[in-house]
């Protein structure tokens, strides 16, 4: 049992994540939120529980994302018993689809290489008259697919809206419309000052900054470093329809009231939300290709989701030496991970656990590694 | 701009759109309007070039104005595209637009956004039941289609636009079995204080005090003042229950018309990013313009109802001054005379406007419900007390209602629950509709199909 | 299906007319007028029912911005009816929740 107080900077849904883990195991904690001004990368995510092809550059982030799908079940069913909310979870698998030989012989590698390097990672290719009998009504442009059994999607918004439920369930203070504009750090206390734009602040002995792209000006406040960009993916979400799509696939999704959400691009833009003519066309058409019957949906909404990503692509979990009990973390896949951050980056960061094995391939240091190959290899 | 290809795009044929056309054309400017409708003429001239004589006559001498307009529209050389629902508008000029079954685009120097107005939502108990209408709905139908109410019909709510529809419906030969008119009783006194332009604009004034005298003369039963409205039944609607002076009261009726006043249909205008200002006088939202309807430093115009309401002879002539505004740009030399005539107009047709916003101002309670069961977002049936549960979770503004629950997430992308949703934070929150915002729309703003992106 | 219609049209007689179906019942109405106008003057009460709660649902703005309109008209569902003129064979259906892909399950090009 800690009697520590744990702030966490950013109320998306890695932060409210990671605030939920540490509230759960008994720490005192309270989370500072943007509110609805924010860029809230969460808005922006797809809302899949993903394993499939993650970390093909980075095998322990392959394995991070495995184990953190297999704990999804367990954080939904927690946050339905105490919060009341149901996350939405549905993982029964999830589908790839391709378009071209070459580029389902390329995915039939990428996936052969990761379950070899990491193991329990399992896939299984499929031809067309396979994937039909699960995804009935895939076009004939569709020429091949990879099916992932840990794969599944839940409801980001949702989600977001459990969490917060279970941090206040568990007697946490969640603060909205904070803008945070500076961090002190007293190195004789070890105390950490979290100061918002209009001059309020809050104290606390340990501190997770979770801001997403706020990420970046804040964490060399505590000696840590986060170099996040915004990549901007549009999405489109149609009318509700009736139920005909059983699994997600990784472009192409229904959600349970019936909207099939379909995305996205990536395009670095800066700051942009906005959305393109040109690639709302193009997405829509390569949607009809895959499955032609949408040709008869409305889009109703088009969005672009600014999304925190670091160069490589993959997260940053990292303990400052500099101001001990500081931390910062940011990710990509705020929705596939977020068990992993509840029940093992919570308890982390709140000073009740170890850090998880291996986690150094997380620091920042690897980012400015000269030697490095960057691509968006997750 | 070099890809342009018209100097000015109008979205909408009502009397701004129209307007504006013939002033472009009168300064050689090549003009292209769109509009959702096959026929021209927005709301108020619905139907204006086919409706027949006696159609005219029941609808009044304001519906006849508009002909005159879309004969000069029809001859201006003006290109108009009907039939054309358009999605988009960029901040370059481009607009992107369904046709015949397929999204085109089409990029003018400068576009005009002219979509005019809708109803204002009026949340009560029942009002998604069949048979509850808008008093706005029931004029399209007699504009468009010659239709009038089978008995019995009940007109409820206040404001310029239901009392008209009642001297219609009398002139036409229809029942109507009580106008239950909300018309605060401090209206009076708070319209009072515009006195002023009340006097400057009497004609109007006494047109409103006939269209009452008709009612009486029919008698019409008139509820004036009338609260705490609510609408009964179970698959369709079947009575409005209120108090007046104090009693309650139930009127049957399988027809019931809302109206309490119309506000501007700002899709469009939020959609390009632009700033707009909470007006506490309108109850809605407005976009921020220069004295010419200008957004900002972009090279788009707004003009009319949905930039502000005004009315039809206003909307006209504030596209006209757009469109003077717009050659200008284009390098038109400016007609000095010309501005100072319509702004002299604009002053004449804009006076009452302080006075009845004050007197129909619509009530608190029947913008705002207390009710909890009271559904807000029709399209995904949220309601009053689900919101108020929202902001005590920690919702600051309708954005984050979608974290929580659908509300503004259906396909009338938060048209008629969007300023409902605005003020019932606003209450619970204590803060002001400003403080609070409004929806971020986005593009489409109107629904699309997805085979309509496919060649 | 035809029960009392809120509206009716008393110069009906002297316009031409077209027919079109409801559910399959027919129905003469005036040409050129909107498919919601043709279905309340026919005495059509319910047009859909709601994709969330199920409960019945008629058009209330009548010019496009409210949905509440919307019904299925010769196959494609969700059609705001207050903005499609009439056109003489139009089957119309009641749009009950949400659209319903056709085909969607069978993949073929619709």
């Amino acid at each position: 049992m800690s009697n520590e107080q744990l702030t966490v900077v950013g109320g998306g849904l890695v932060g409210a994540a990671i605030a939920y883990g540490a509230a759960r195991v008994g720490m005192r904690v309270r989370l500072l939120d943007q509110g609805d001004v924010a860029y809230r990368a969460s808005r922006g995510n797809f809302g899949l529980v993903w394993v499939s092809s993650k970390g093909s550059n980075m095998p322990r982030y392959a394995r991070w994302s495995r184990d953190a799908a297999k704990m999804w079940p367990e954080l939904h069913q927690e946050l339905l018993d105490v919060a009341g909310v149901d996350s939405g979870l549905r993982q029964t698998g999830g589908f790839w689809l391709g378009f071209s030989d070459a580029e389902v012989q390329a995915r039939a590698n990428l996936l052969e290489k990761i379950d070899r390097e990491v193991g329990g990672v399992p896939y299984q290719m499929m031809e067309p008259s396979e994937l039909k009998q699960y995804l009935p009504g895939i076009g004939s442009a569709v020429v091949g697919g990879s099916f992932g059994p840990l794969d599944g999607h839940a409801n980001p918004l949702m989600l977001l809206h459990a969490l917060h439920a279970g941090l206040r369930h568990k007697g946490a203070d969640v603060i909205t419309g904070v803008d945070v504009a500076q961090i002190r750090h007293d190195a004789d206390s070890g105390q950490f000052e979290a100061v918002a734009a209009d001059g309020q602040s809050w104290k606390s002995e340990r501190l997770v900054l979770a801001a997403g792209l706020g990420n970046a000006r804040l964490a060399p406040k505590v000696g840590l470093s986060a170099p996040v960009a915004a990549i901007r993916g549009q999405v489109l979400i149609t009318e509700r329809l009736k139920p005909f799509l059983d699994y997600p696939t990784n472009k192409v999704r229904q959600t349970r009231e019936g909207s099939v959400q379909i995305g996205s691009t990536s395009e670095d833009v800066g700051l942009d939300d906005g959305t393109t003519t040109e690639k709302i066309e193009w997405l829509a058409r390569r949607a009809v290709a895959t499955f032609p019957a949408l040709a008869q949906a409305r889009l109703v909404r088009a969005w672009g989701a600014l999304r925190p990503l670091t160069p490589d692509g993959f997260p940053i979990y990292q303990a400052s030496e500099s101001c001990p009990g500081a931390y910062v973390a940011t990710c990509h896949s705020g929705v596939s991970l977020a068990a992993a951050h509840s029940f093992v980056i919570g308890p982390w960061m709140g000073g009740l656990s170890q850090p998880p094995p291996d986690f150094d391939v997380f620091k920042a240091a690897r980012l400015s590694d000269p030697n490095a190959n960057f691509s968006y290899g997750h | 701009m070099s890809n342009a290809e018209a100097d000015l795009i109008i979205i909408g044929s009502g009397p701004a759109g129209m307007a504006a056309a013939c002033e472009g054309r009168a300064l050689n400017l090549s003009v292209v309007l769109l509009d959702e409708q096959v026929n021209i003429g927005g709301q108020i001239y619905r139907n204006i070039e086919s409706a027949p004589q006696d159609r005219v006559k029941i609808l009044g001498p304001d519906y006849v104005a508009g002909s005159s307009l879309a004969s000069d529209f029809r001859n201006c050389g003006a290109r108009y595209l009907g039939g054309a629902v358009v999605w988009n508008v960029g901040l370059d000029g481009a607009v992107d637009y369904v046709a015949n079954g397929r999204s085109h685009q089409v990029v003018g120097k400068h576009v005009l956004l002219a979509s005019g107005a809708m109803e204002r939502p009026f949340p009560i108990r029942g009002w998604t039941l069949p048979g509850v209408m808008g008093a706005g709905a029931a004029q399209i139908l007699l504009k468009d289609a010659g239709a009038l109410p089978t008995a019995p019909v009940a007109l409820a709510g206040c404001g310029p636009l239901l009392y008209l529809l009642a001297w219609q419906f009398l002139r036409a030969g229809a029942k109507i079995e009580a106008l239950v008119d909300t018309t605060a009783k401090n209206g009076y006194l708070h319209a009072a204080r515009h006195a002023v332009g009340a006097l400057r604009g009497a004609r109007d004034l006494v047109k409103g005090v006939k269209l009452l005298a008709t009612l009486r003369q029919h008698s019409v039963p008139v509820y004036s003042h009338a609260s705490e409205l609510s609408l009964e039944g179970t698959t369709r609607v079947e009575a409005i229950s209120f108090t007046h002076r104090g009693r309650p009261v139930r009127i049957p009726a399988s027809l019931l018309l809302l109206h309490q006043g119309v506000v501007p249909n700002t899709q469009l205008t939020f959609s390009t990013g632009a700033e707009h200002r909470w007006d506490a006088e309108q109850l809605c939202w407005l976009p921020v313009t220069d004295p010419w309807g200008r957004l900002g430093e972009t090279p788009l115009y707004v003009a009319g109802d949905s930039r502000s309401i005004v009315g039809a002879q206003a909307s006209a002539v504030e596209g006209r001054l757009a469109a003077l505004a717009i050659g200008e740009n284009l390098g038109v030399t400016a007609n000095i005379a010309r501005r100072a005539e319509l702004q002299s107009q604009l002053k004449r047709y804009t006076h009452l406007r302080p006075f009845l916003n004050a007197l129909y101002r619509p009530t608190a309670e029947n913008r705002i419900p207390q009710d909890s069961e009271t559904v807000v977002c029709r399209c995904e049936e949220v309601t009053a007390g689900q919101i108020r549960s929202y902001v005590e979770l920690g919702c600051l503004g309708p954005n984050q209602t979608k974290a929580f629950g659908r509300c503004g997430m259906g396909p009338c992308q938060g048209r008629f629950c969007g300023l409902t949703v605005t003020e019932i934070i606003s209450q619970a929150r204590g803060a002001s509709p400003a403080d609070v915002g409004y929806y971020h729309i986005r593009p489409p703003i109107k629904p699309v199909l997805l085979g309509d992106f496919v060649p | 299906m035809a029960t009392e219609a809120l509206f009716s049209i008393p110069q009906a007689g002297e316009v031409e007319a077209v027919t079109i179906t409801f559910d399959g019942s027919a129905f003469t109405v005036p040409a050129a007028i909107s498919v919601a106008a043709a279905l309340l003057v026919s005495g059509v009460r319910e047009f859909r029912s709601s994709v969330v709660g199920g409960g019945p649902r008629a058009p209330y703005c009548m010019m496009g911005v409210c949905f509440e309109c919307l019904v299925e008209i010769d196959g494609v569902p969700a059609r705001q009816s207050c903005l499609v003129p009439v056109k003489d064979g139009m089957a119309v259906r009641r749009q009950i929740g949400a659209a319903h892909l056709e085909d969607g399950r069978s993949g073929e090009e619709p």
